[in-house]
C-alpha cells in the first residue's frame, strides 16, 4: 500500500515526507477498508449513475461567440510572452 | 425589517442604498474581527455596485433584489473580486469574468458585499480545512460554524442588516453550517441553478443554493438565481417559479427510521418537537425505511474524491494561481506548486481519489459507487412515490468544539455526513429548517423529489 500512495502521490505531482507518507498510507487504507462495504450490495444488474438525473445532450450552434479578452486571459499569471503562456521545461 | 420589506423600500427610494451598503459593510467587519466569517470584504465593487443601482433606481428601475447585500461563498467566481475557494492555490487568483449566478444578481440589483469562508475547494464539514481563517460558530466561537459554507452560515445567522447568502453544496456544504448556525438552507435540486463559474469540487454532486433566516427570502432568491443556462451543459431546461403555499392537506411525510441511530439526545428531542409542530397542520407523519443509508457515506466519498482528483489537476501554477520561478522541468516545478498550494485534507482526496479510478481499482470502487448510486436513487424515487417530503435531523450531533475536531480521524469525519450525503447524492433537494435545542441550534432535513423546492419551503415556513 506504501508503495501505491508513494506512486499516486509522484503521478500527482505532489511531495509527500516521510512521515506524511506513513500518515496518510495508515488513513487511506483505513478509509478505502470501509469503502468496501459496498460489495455487500448486488449490483450485477445495475447501470452506473454518471449523474443523478438522465438527461440528453445540448448543443449550440457552431458559431463563434465573444470569450475572454488577451488581457483577461493573461492577467492572473507573471509567466507569459508574446501573447503565449510560458511554462515549464519539457525535456 | 427582512430582506423584502427592504427591497420594497428601496424600490420605492425611501433608502438611500449607498449610505446603507456603507453601514453594512462596516458591519461585515465588526462581525468578521470576532467570527472570521470572509475571505475577502468586496469594499470598493459593494460601493461602486451601490452608485450604479442608484442610478438604476433614479431612471424608475424596479429592481427584484434592489440594493440587497448578498454574501458569496468563495468558490463561485466574481469578476475583479479575489475568489480563492477557501486555498492557497488560488490565494491571488481574480477572475476575469462572473459564474451565471453572479450575473443573475447584479442584473436584479443585488449587492456582493463579500467572499465567504469555506473549507478548501469544500472539503469539510466544520470549516477547519481551511487556507485563510477559520469561521467560528456564531453562538459560540469554540464551536464549528459548520461546513464548508462555514462562512456564509456565520454571516447569515449575525448579519443584523437584510441579508441573503448564496453557498454551495457538494455531499451537505449547505446543510451542515445551516444546522449549525440556525439558519435557513436550501440545497436546490442538480441542475436547477447554472454551475458555470463555480470552482468544482465534483461536477456530478455540486450544486448552488441558498442560506437565509427566512423560507420566503430563500424563495426570493431561488426564483432569481434558477433556471436554464445553455454554458453549463448539466442545466435543466426548465422554467419554474417557486412559490410558498400553506396548504398542507392530504400531505403524508416519511421519517427514515435508520436516520435516527447514533444521534445526539439533544437532536432527537428537538427533531421530536418538530415533528410534533407539523402534525399539527394536519399532515400525516410516519415512519418508513431507507434500508441503503448504511453505504451512502462510502458511496458517496468514492465518486466526490474520485472527480475531485481529477477537477483539480489543472491547477499548476502557470495560467493562474499560485506560481515560482520557471524552474527545472515540468515534473518538478509543477510538484513544487501544487506541494506547497494544497492544504492536507486536498492532497489526501486527491490521492484517494486517484487510488479509487486507478486501472485495477477503478470496477471495484469507482464504477461500484456508480452503480450503487443509481440504487440510492430508486430508493428514494420509490419513497416519494408514496410520501411528499421525508424528515430527519439534519446533522446528527451539534456543532462540536474545535478541540474535539481535532481528535477525528479523516474516516470519522466523513461519518458526520451520514444525514446529508444520500440526497446529495442522488441530486434531490434539501431543506435545513433551524431548530432550537438549550444549547446550540439543531437542524430538521426535509428531503423532496425533484423540482419539489416549493414543497419544501412550504413546510419549512411552518417554522419561520
Amino acid at each position: 500500500m506504501k508503495e501505491d500512495i508513494k506512486k499516486i502521490s509522484e503521478s500527482s505531482h505532489l511531495i509527500l515526507t516521510e512521515e506524511q507518507l506513513d500518515k496518510f498510507t495508515n488513513q487511506i487504507s483505513s478509509i478505502l477498508d470501509s469503502f468496501k462495504e459496498l460489495d455487500e450490495l448486488d449490483t450485477k444488474e445495475i447501470e452506473p449513475s454518471f449523474h443523478p438525473t438522465i438527461r440528453k445532450n445540448i448543443f449550440r450552434e457552431d458559431k463563434v461567440e465573444k470569450g475572454l479578452s488577451i488581457e483577461e486571459a493573461f492577467a492572473n499569471t507573471e509567466h507569459k510572452e508574446n501573447n503565449f503562456f510560458k511554462g515549464p521545461r519539457a525535456v | 425589517m427582512n430582506s423584502i420589506e427592504f427591497i420594497k423600500k428601496v424600490n420605492e427610494g425611501a433608502i438611500d442604498i449607498v449610505k446603507h451598503t456603507e453601514s453594512v459593510l462596516e458591519s461585515c467587519k465588526n462581525i468578521d474581527k470576532n467570527y472570521d466569517c470572509f475571505i475577502t470584504i468586496a469594499e470598493k465593487s459593494a460601493l461602486e455596485q451601490a452608485k450604479e443601482i442608484k442610478k438604476r433606481l433614479s431612471k424608475k428601475e424596479k429592481l427584484p433584489l434592489a440594493g440587497l447585500p448578498v454574501s458569496i461563498k468563495d468558490c463561485i467566481s466574481t469578476k475583479g473580486i479575489r475568489t480563492t475557494a477557501g486555498s492557497k492555490i488560488l490565494e491571488n487568483y481574480i477572475p476575469p469574468y462572473d459564474a451565471e449566478v453572479i450575473l443573475k444578481l447584479k442584473k436584479a440589483g443585488a449587492i456582493i458585499i463579500g467572499k465567504t469562508a469555506q473549507d478548501e475547494f469544500g472539503f469539510g464539514t466544520f470549516s477547519t480545512n481551511c487556507a485563510f481563517k477559520i469561521p467560528k460558530n456564531p453562538l459560540d466561537r469554540d464551536h464549528s460554524a459548520g461546513g464548508s459554507s462555514g462562512g456564509a452560515g456565520v454571516i447569515t445567522k449575525k448579519a443584523d442588516f437584510p441579508h441573503i447568502a448564496i453557498a454551495e453544496s457538494t455531499g451537505g456544504s449547505i446543510s451542515a453550517p445551516s444546522s449549525f448556525c440556525g439558519v435557513f438552507g436550501l440545497t436546490p435540486s442538480y441542475g436547477l441553478v447554472s454551475r458555470y463559474g463555480l470552482i468544482s469540487y465534483a461536477d456530478s454532486l455540486d450544486k448552488i443554493g441558498v442560506m437565509a433566516k427566512s423560507t420566503k427570502e430563500i424563495e426570493l432568491m431561488l426564483n432569481q438565481i434558477s433556471g436554464f443556462d445553455k454554458k453549463d451543459a448539466t442545466s435543466l431546461q426548465i422554467k419554474k417559479k417557486f412559490k410558498i403555499k400553506k396548504e398542507f392537506k392530504g400531505m403524508k411525510i416519511g421519517i427514515p427510521k435508520e436516520c435516527l441511530k447514533n444521534i445526539d439526545k439533544s437532536v432527537e428531542n428537538s427533531f421530536y418537537s418538530a415533528v410534533e409542530k407539523l402534525k399539527k397542520q394536519d399532515i400525516k407523519v410516519e415512519e418508513t425505511s431507507f434500508p441503503l443509508s448504511k453505504y451512502v457515506v462510502s458511496a458517496y466519498y468514492v465518486i466526490a474524491v474520485s472527480e475531485a482528483s481529477t477537477n483539480l489537476a489543472h491547477l499548476c501554477g502557470m495560467r493562474y494561481g499560485l506560481s515560482d520561478k520557471l524552474e527545472g522541468g515540468f515534473n518538478e516545478f509543477f510538484s513544487k506548486v501544487r506541494t506547497q498550494g494544497f492544504g492536507e485534507e486536498a492532497k489526501r482526496r486527491i490521492i484517494l481519489g486517484t487510488y479509487a479510478r486507478m486501472a485495477g481499482y477503478r470496477e471495484q470502487y469507482y464504477l461500484k459507487a456508480m452503480k450503487v448510486r443509481t440504487l440510492i436513487i430508486n430508493d428514494y424515487l420509490k419513497l416519494f412515490k408514496k410520501y411528499s417530503a421525508l424528515i430527519s435531523p439534519t446533522m446528527p450531533v451539534l456543532s462540536p468544539r474545535f478541540e474535539e475536531i481535532e481528535k477525528l480521524t479523516p474516516l470519522q469525519n466523513y461519518q458526520m455526513d451520514i444525514l446529508t450525503v444520500g440526497p446529495n447524492l442522488a441530486g434531490i433537494p434539501m431543506l435545513n429548517v433551524p431548530l432550537e435545542t438549550k444549547t446550540l441550534p439543531a437542524g430538521l432535513h426535509i428531503l423532496g423529489n425533484y423540482l419539489d423546492e416549493d414543497k419544501l419551503l412550504s413546510l419549512g415556513s411552518v417554522f419561520g
